[in-house]
């Protein structure tokens, strides 16, 4: 799986979560939680869908690791089923 | 034959729409089936009966603004003989925010400005419900009574009607939280809380769990808070034609922001009889429902404290404005790690500032005091929940 379509998850799991934003605007370094107005809730819903998208089991002590879309990418990227992530 | 009404879904709320009928005349019904929606200002809520029967007449059509108390529906209730009109039936909680009374051959209670409003506008001031102090009659009471007439006003007339969702929103706000800080003499405390055995027990609690099931730090809260109140009751309950009404029952209204702007305000019924686990599936629940607008009556109206977290938001400490008729708000803000003495060591700890928003006709701050000393020994020593 590439960064690419790990981000297009990443987009498509956030749509039901912030219908009214689109997350091709966020920058890799903003904060995710800020840029999306999202509380522990909603964060928590994103981690949920992520692990139902791409199989991957996220440890709470791992939360603070992922504040930002690339960090989540980057995060993501070694753990998603088939390999490592590849840049497009 | 009973008159099933317009429910009142909050203190403020004056009129609502009848959105749909779920039943029709001839279904039996029980108590707690949902048998309406009706449209406030702020969301469409699921409307629940308190009687067990059958619904006999439909009156009030989908469309219809009606004021809060209009009968809608004739309800025969179990056991009662055909024909016989007998008391109302309401969806409203036992416990409901004070009316004015108004009986027949009293005074009624307004503002000189409420009383020329009315004449102008050509309504009855004796059918004006107040929300002022005591039940008075005021001035947004009078354009509340326009908006609502039915049928519609003639053009010109009505009062200032919000246009859209988001200022229908707005307005409520704006009107439940005149009324508070209106009638309700607040107090405020607050309290710094040491929330490193919290965390460490919630994340140990987590570890044994998928992702789905994990609790978020709030539902620990919320179970504290459930438990400080069971030991102070005089905060959880609400003030009532002048006097203090505390509630067996522990409903802790959860304060939920919404996407399209304003929050709601439901509540997690029986939340003192709730695990922390329970009280996280229940808050899940009322947050993905309030969020899709599915709240349901009994949620909107049978809180007996609020609870609200703007820790997510970066906040350190929140001052609260109740809800009334309720007498007691408890705000939590962000954990952050700060500078911690204790036995006489400096460490470095996460905590976490608690503060209680009180009405003072119903306690004193010895009392608030107590539970939030009560709170914080929770928080501190979490196999205590």
């Amino acid at each position: 799986m590439t960064e690419t379509e790990i981000r297009q998850a990443i987009f498509d799991a956030i749509r039901p979560i912030a219908p009214e934003a689109d997350p091709r605007n966020i920058r890799p370094d903003e904060n995710l939680r800020e840029a999306l107005d999202i509380d522990s809730f909603d964060f928590l819903n994103l981690l949920i869908a992520l692990h139902g998208r791409l199989g991957v089991e996220i440890p709470e002590s791992d939360y603070s690791q992922l504040t930002t879309l690339s960090e989540l990418v980057r995060y993501l990227a070694p753990k998603v089923a088939g390999g490592s992530a590849k840049a497009p | 034959m009973g008159e099933f009404r317009m429910p009142s879904l909050g203190a403020d709320m004056n009129v609502g729409t009848l959105v749909q009928w779920n039943v029709k005349p001839g279904d039996a019904i029980k108590r707690g089936d949902i048998i309406a929606v009706v449209g406030t200002e702020k969301a469409d809520i699921e409307v629940e009966v308190y009687e067990t029967g059958m619904v006999d007449k439909l009156i009030a059509q989908p469309g219809d603004k009606l004021p809060v108390g209009t009968p809608i529906a004739f309800i025969r209730v179990a056991g009662e003989a055909e024909g016989k009109v007998e008391a109302p039936i309401t969806a409203e909680a036992p416990v409901q925010p004070p009316q004015a009374e108004k009986p027949s051959g009293r005074r009624v209670k307004a503002s000189p400005l409420a009383r020329k409003l009315a004449q102008d506008l050509g309504l009855d001031i004796e059918k004006i419900q107040g929300t002022g102090l005591h039940g008075v009659i005021e001035k947004h009471d009078v354009e509340l009574a326009a908006q609502a007439r039915v049928p519609a006003a003639p053009e010109g007339v009505a009062g200032p009607a919000p246009a859209e969702p988001a200022a229908g929103m707005r307005h409520a706000i704006a009107v439940a939280m005149a009324r508070s800080n209106r009638e309700i003499p607040h107090y405020y405390l607050s309290t710094q809380i040491d929330v490193s055995k919290a965390l460490a027990w919630l994340e140990r609690f987590n570890q044994r769990r998928s992702i789905e099931d994990r609790v978020l730090p709030i539902a620990l809260l919320l179970k504290a808070v459930a438990h400080g109140l069971a030991q102070v009751p005089e905060l959880n309950g609400f003030w009532i034609d002048d006097q203090l009404k505390p509630s067996p029952e522990i409903n802790l209204g959860v304060a939920i922001s919404l996407r399209r702007g304003g929050l709601m305000i439901p509540a997690i019924l029986a939340a003192h009889h709730k695990s922390v686990e329970e009280l996280m599936t229940a808050l899940r629940d009322l947050i993905t429902r309030a969020r899709s607008g599915r709240l349901r009556s009994s949620e909107i109206t049978e809180g007996t404290v609020t609870v609200t977290n703007l820790g997510d938001l970066g906040v350190e400490t929140v001052y609260g404005v109740i809800y009334p008729p309720q007498v007691a708000l408890v705000g939590f803000g962000r954990i952050t790690e700060q500078p911690w003495a204790e036995n006489g060591m400096l460490g470095v700890r996460p905590v976490l500032t608690a503060t209680l928003a009180a009405d003072h006709r119903a306690t004193d701050g010895h009392r608030g005091a107590q539970f939030l000393e009560a709170l914080k020994h929770l928080l501190e020593e979490p196999e205590s929940l």
